[in-house]
């Protein structure tokens, strides 16, 4: 098996779980805020979008200190639970969701303000309830904004790097995704290998987006 | 109509683009730029304090990163004018380059590789076969592709025929200061780390016994090809081995070569 496979692989995977995760996250948080004029929505935004301005190691830091064994959650896990996500691909995971759920959140909240209120108006004096107002009205029109946040999410996992490395280390087989690979690999100065997941890497994200961008646009009547 | 506009070459002015000038280019000290091996950081530090009160003309700043990182540091052109490595692999490497004027290469310290565990650690791990005995332990060392320390644990291992088997199970990190950091966090059950680095690590990491390499463990320095400074790059090499830098290595627990 050619040595690109397995961080290729683990990448896709860390970054559709990652994606998966931010985006239900997102999506529920935007529509919660959007849902009546609260105080708290603004304070709880910027404590949300704060992943998105933090440096990468700050992040890091800051999961080390909540889910490392001896942290806040962290120990809790390891003492209840016999788990800790330190190392794992699961912590990886972990990284690249709170990286990507700004880009989510402001998307999603951009697109349901743009909404017009009028055709919720309507559903509402026809008897619909919140639930099927939001499935059957709100979502479809607000999907392509969420859409391209959701791109922009798998992206970012994709890339994420700094806050991966220090939570989930780099762990050949197991833990090592495209980025920490290459960065090992430019380490060590095994240029052909960095040169080869780098092409690799950027081909991937290339024609993810792309194909989105294309489907995004067939649609368009 | 009068010119509103102000001469921009003003005698105020032009004073104070020379002040700054001069400020730039003028007499500041002579500074020399030493990469060294990230186990080396505290003790370096401190020869380097020492040399810069006996020789306050000179400032001495240093890099610290795995000796294979700062390798490729400097094959890639980074302005460095000491280079000091934790094995002898990686000053080969760099003379087989061209990156250091060889005949300035020399060895200045011995050091010796531990296994430890974290202060609180309950495992009861006494000897590197104990590593093996349960599987979900996490054990870290340097990545032996960058780190020396990673090259030497490598070695202790497939001494005792326990590298075939824990390999795969081997959280590798990018310099043995990270793997003591995994320690002190009490993130890793077990590492393999210098002697000089558990010292530094105080009562949180705890040293099981000294573990045998193939290699001896000795630190070698020199003066990079590209240096603009070789003289007073000498000059630190030969500091650090006198007797007043012997000495400070010492006190961190370095033997000598």
């Amino acid at each position: 098996m050619p040595p690109f496979v397995t961080p290729l692989m683990l990448t896709l995977k860390v970054a559709f779980c990652a994606t998966l995760v931010s985006s239900a996250l997102g999506i529920v948080i935007a529509r919660w805020m959007q849902c009546g004029q609260r105080w708290s929505s603004d304070w709880i935004d910027a404590l949300l979008t704060l992943p998105m301005v933090l440096p990468p190691t700050v992040l890091g830091y800051y999961l080390i200190v909540i889910m490392g064994r001896r942290g806040v959650l962290g120990a809790w896990m390891q003492n209840h639970l016999g788990i800790s996500l330190m190392f794992t691909w699961q912590g990886a995971v972990l990284a690249a969701t709170v990286a990507a759920l700004p880009l989510v959140l402001k998307s999603a909240r951009a697109a349901f303000e743009s909404v017009d209120e009028q055709f919720e108006q309507a559903a509402r004096t026809l008897g619909a309830s919140e639930w099927s107002i939001f499935l059957r009205i709100s979502l479809p029109l607000a999907w392509r904004g969420i859409l391209a946040g959701v791109m922009l999410a798998f992206a970012r996992a994709m890339g994420e790097f700094g806050a991966t490395l220090m939570v989930a280390g780099n762990l050949p087989g197991r833990t090592q995704t495209l980025s920490t690979a290459i960065y090992s690999a430019v380490q060590a100065g095994q240029d052909q290998q960095a040169n080869l997941l780098v092409g690799i890497a950027s081909a991937v994200c290339f024609l993810i987006l792309f194909g989105t961008g294309r489907l995004l646009r067939t649609q368009h009547h | 109509m009068t010119r509103t506009n102000r001469n921009v070459y003003s005698p105020p002015f032009v004073a104070f683009i020379l002040v700054l000038l001069l400020w730039c280019s003028g007499a500041h000290a002579e500074e020399i730029i030493v990469s060294a091996a990230a186990s080396l950081g505290n003790a370096m530090q401190a020869v380097g304090d020492q040399f810069q009160t006996d020789h306050s003309d000179t400032r001495v700043i240093f890099n610290f990163a795995a000796s294979g990182a700062l390798l490729q540091q400097i094959a890639h052109g980074a302005p460095v004018d000491v280079f000091a490595s934790a094995n002898q692999a990686f000053m080969d490497r760099a003379a087989k380059q061209n990156l250091i004027r060889a005949q300035t290469r020399c060895n200045f310290a011995r050091n010796t590789l531990v296994l430890a565990v974290p202060a609180g650690s309950a495992t009861g791990i006494q000897d590197l076969g104990d590593l093996v005995s349960a599987p979900q332990l996490r054990i870290s060392i340097g990545d032996p592709a960058t780190v020396p320390a990673g090259r030497y644990a490598r070695q202790a291992l497939q001494r005792i025929d326990l590298w075939g088997i824990l390999r795969d199970r081997l959280i590798l990190a990018t310099s043995v200061r990270q793997v003591l950091d995994y320690l002190r966090r009490d993130e890793i059950d077990a590492g393999l780390v210098y002697n000089t680095d558990v010292r530094i690590a105080g009562e949180a990491v705890r040293s099981i016994k000294t573990v045998a390499t193939d290699d001896p463990i000795v630190y070698c320095i020199a003066v990079t090809a590209a240096s603009n400074r070789p003289a007073g790059g000498q000059q630190f090499i030969d500091y650090l081995l006198s007797d007043t830098g012997s000495a400070v290595l010492a006190t961190f627990g370095f033997e000598r070569p």
